[in-house]
């Protein structure tokens, strides 16, 4: 059973982590014509405004929620003077209404995505799958608060963040924080590592995507220039493509000019 | 002073006879895939009309365009950048596809395979999205052709505005134009604006206004943007697609699929020069109707020796500046002014622009329903038309509209003069604030429209940004990495994998 928690909660994590990195950046690399977010609002607007709205808010408390709180060193907590029970209470109320809001909103899409005839005809099975496997995987996060409410002072919440902090910091044995959780718990991990694990073969690639930096790009056109390096190599001196032919090898064959 | 060169269009609508000759040829080689079956890179509608897709020019409902703020400043009229980050989840101001029309497609092979009955076996309508039977078309591309339907849906044409309506209905059976449309490839384009990617740019060698492919993310703002709803979402591909303005043919020297397929000859494609540095300015014009005149003050005279040397410092190539001494777009819109660009209130500065009809005004003098100034009709008498295309074209001002119908009929009483009297008569000419001269070049380029005349295209510097020696072997134009489409048509057991692109007569 050890040796089972280990690979699950030690090894596993690990597993996910190598193909998220590496597969986003070769899909990245390689693919970035299927880069995209796979909107559907062309072809059905209804359900989507409220259902898209509520789920994506939802979902970035939620994960923004999941990151501070699993990853934060226990010790700036303290610092703080934020006590564990404190924290799960928090956890538990934020989550709670973040959670509410994004399950009812991913349910809106789910109904939208396996019904409309529409969306359903130009689904992939990915994007099907993912949904699915978010909406489990949000189902199964708004049940552990129910088991959170019988331990109110926190020790559980510890353990994962001492799972968490322990994984980061490429200490596989972390595993052992985990494995007298309840199941809900686990099943819930699980799920979760597996979404990372799939996220470079879904459309979730757009997350990488977030146009934050929109904000701040100065005025709004964008011209390109036809010289290959851009401003910067005309910032930078370089003789411009203009004025110069590419050098060659000479041993190419010469221009007859006669021709 | 920045000086950039720009490949623009007139369309003289005097000569459109509303063939989709443009559209259809257009359709063939850009559009017709999986995904974009309801994208028409070039339309043409019928006006008065909502046009494709419905409405578009009711910027109260779509929000496209720039709007001017209460500190002098534009910005995208669907707002800051805060506001389109925060509607990225679901974008208010995107119409669904019943805008533009489901695609459809019919049971053709139903009438091969239909078994022997009393009925006349039929091809019925199903649509291209679900696969899905469609009991009835309710919109096309092209529904109100010629127009079609009732009036009361005609008549939401924004175009109205300030036009009695039921006095219009009077004029029905005189007042109809075609109005073929394509991407305006603006000096100030609002796509490009509200693209959060950062995908969609101008080239500063010919003012073509383009989308990456790649680093498009789907999150669909341009097409809210473009106030001429010309970015189409391609719903299979979840990439926006647009008018490329054929630039790989444009880049040879060649004009444009839809140009060069053009039967009434009315498209024309030549250089204009621009001052990039005051496009801001222009475009932020505080009174609509002074747009126009600032659109044409950034243009530059290519005969201009101050010019022509500010154009080469800028890196203009030789035979563009050659080119733009000949321009037919040139002449038409600054020489003559008998082109505008189409509503210039939406400050984009677009660089498609048209000749308006005059085949509403010769009907109606026809018909006796206007004034006669002399022998020319009197233009100004005919208040509707000249309203209407005002709005059209020059964001309500009738007075450059109303010389440019002039000066098309003193082109034909000079014409007529000459070759049916046989006498060269200045008059005409000097009346509409031209000479002889002018109005023979106006006809050599208007009336006969000769191919070089209609073309004046310098082709593109390639060498200048690409190397051909890594280009040799390479593929053209993919959707994949070079040569491959990402894909394999074999798995690691050897089967065969599924074809990804689905026909909707598959899955239905």
């Amino acid at each position: 059973m050890s040796a089972l928690n280990s690979a699950l909660f030690g090894w596993y994590p690990y597993l996910c982590l190598t193909v998220f990195l590496l597969g986003s950046l070769i899909r990245f690399d390689r693919e970035q014509y299927t880069w995209k977010t796979g909107s559907s609002q062309l072809l059905r607007r209804r359900q989507l405004r409220l259902g898209s709205n509520l789920f994506h808010v939802g979902i970035l408390v939620i994960f923004a929620g999941h990151a501070v709180g699993l990853l934060t060193p226990i010790w700036v907590f303290d610092m703080l003077g934020v006590s564990h029970s404190f924290k799960q209470g928090l956890a538990i109320t934020a989550g709670g209404i973040a959670g509410v809001a994004c399950f009812i909103g991913i349910s809106l899409l789910a109904h939208r995505r396996l019904f409309d005839p529409r969306i359903r005809a130009t689904s992939s099975f990915g994007d099907t799958a993912i949904l699915l496997i978010l909406w489990v995987q949000l189902t199964l996060g708004l049940s552990t608060i129910f088991v959170s409410l019988g331990h109110m002072d926190g020790h559980e919440m510890v353990k994962f963040m001492n799972w968490a902090q322990g994984i980061i910091t490429l200490q596989p044995s972390a595993a052992a924080y985990v494995s007298d959780v309840n199941p809900i718990f686990k099943a819930h991990l699980l799920l979760g590592m597996t979404i990372f694990l799939v996220f470079p073969f879904t459309r979730l690639v757009h997350v990488w995507s977030a146009p934050v930096w929109y904000l701040g790009r100065p005025g709004y056109q964008v011209v390109r220039t036809r010289f290959a390096g851009g401003a910067r190599a005309a910032r930078s001196g370089a003789p411009k493509p203009a004025f110069t032919p590419a050098v060659r090898p000479t041993h190419v064959m010469p221009v007859n000019p006669a021709e | 002073m920045k000086i950039r060169a720009q490949i623009a269009m007139v369309l003289n609508l005097d000569k459109c006879i509303g063939c989709h000759t443009c559209s259809v040829t257009c359709k063939n080689v850009w559009t017709n895939r999986e995904g974009v079956e309801y994208a028409w890179f070039n339309n043409v509608e019928t006006k008065p009309g909502v046009g494709y897709p419905r409405e578009w020019e009711n910027q109260e409902k779509w929000n496209g365009g720039w709007r001017r703020k209460k500190n002098g400043r534009i910005e995208p009229r669907i707002g800051a950048k805060w506001r389109v980050l925060a509607n990225i989840f679901a974008n208010p101001d995107l119409p669904e596809i019943d805008d533009y029309y489901e695609p459809f497609t019919f049971d053709y092979e139903h009438l091969h395979t239909a078994r022997e009955s009393k009925a006349f076996p039929t091809a019925r309508p199903r649509s291209a999205i679900s696969g899905q039977r469609m009991q009835k078309i309710e919109w096309g591309p092209n529904w109100e052709e010629i127009l079609g339907g009732e009036f009361e849906k005609r008549a939401r044409d924004v175009n109205f505005e300030a036009v009695q309506k039921d006095i219009y209905g009077q004029f029905e059976n005189t007042f109809m134009m075609y109005l073929p449309r394509l991407c305006e490839h603006c000096l100030n384009p609002a796509c490009a604006a509200s693209c959060p990617s950062g995908a969609i740019y101008k080239r500063e060698e010919d003012g073509i206004v383009l989308i990456d492919q790649d680093k498009c993310r789907g999150w669909r703002m341009c097409v809210s943007g473009c106030p001429y709803k010309k970015i189409y979402y391609n719903w299979s591909s979840g990439k926006s697609e647009k008018c490329i303005f054929c630039y790989p043919r444009i880049e040879a020297g060649q004009p444009t699929v839809c140009s060069e397929t053009c039967v009434g000859r009315i498209r024309y494609l030549g250089v204009l020069l621009y001052d990039a540095d005051r496009i801001e300015a222009a475009a932020s014009v505080p009174d609509e109707k002074d747009l126009y005149q600032a659109q044409l003050d950034l243009f530059l005279d290519p005969s201009d020796p101050a010019v022509i040397a500010q154009a080469r410092a800028d890196g203009v190539p030789e035979a563009w500046l050659e080119a733009a001494r000949h321009s037919p777009v040139w002449k038409m819109a600054m020489e003559w002014k008998v082109a505008f660009p189409l509503h210039p209130e939406y400050r984009t500065l677009p660089m498609v622009w048209y000749v308006p009809p005059l085949s509403p005004i010769q009907s109606a003098a026809a018909a006796g329903k206007m004034g006669v100034n002399g022998d020319m009709p009197d233009v100004r008498s005919l208040r509707i038309p000249l309203r209407y295309l005002a709005n059209l074209l020059t964001a309500g001002d009738e007075e450059p509209v109303a010389l440019a119908l002039e000066r098309m009929l003193a082109m034909r009483g000079y014409m007529r003069a000459k070759t049916v009297d046989g006498r060269l008569d200045e008059r005409i000419a000097a009346e509409v604030g031209l000479t002889g001269a002018a109005i023979e070049d106006m006809y050599q380029v208007m009336a006969i429209a000769n191919y070089e005349d209609r073309f004046v295209i310098p082709t593109a510097h390639r060498e200048w940004s690409e190397d051909a020696y890594d280009l040799r072997g390479s593929c053209g134009f993919s959707f994949g990495n070079g040569c491959s489409s990402g894909n394999t048509q074999t798995n690691l057991f050897g089967t065969r994998q599924t074809p990804k692109a689905r026909n909707p007569m598959e899955v239905a």
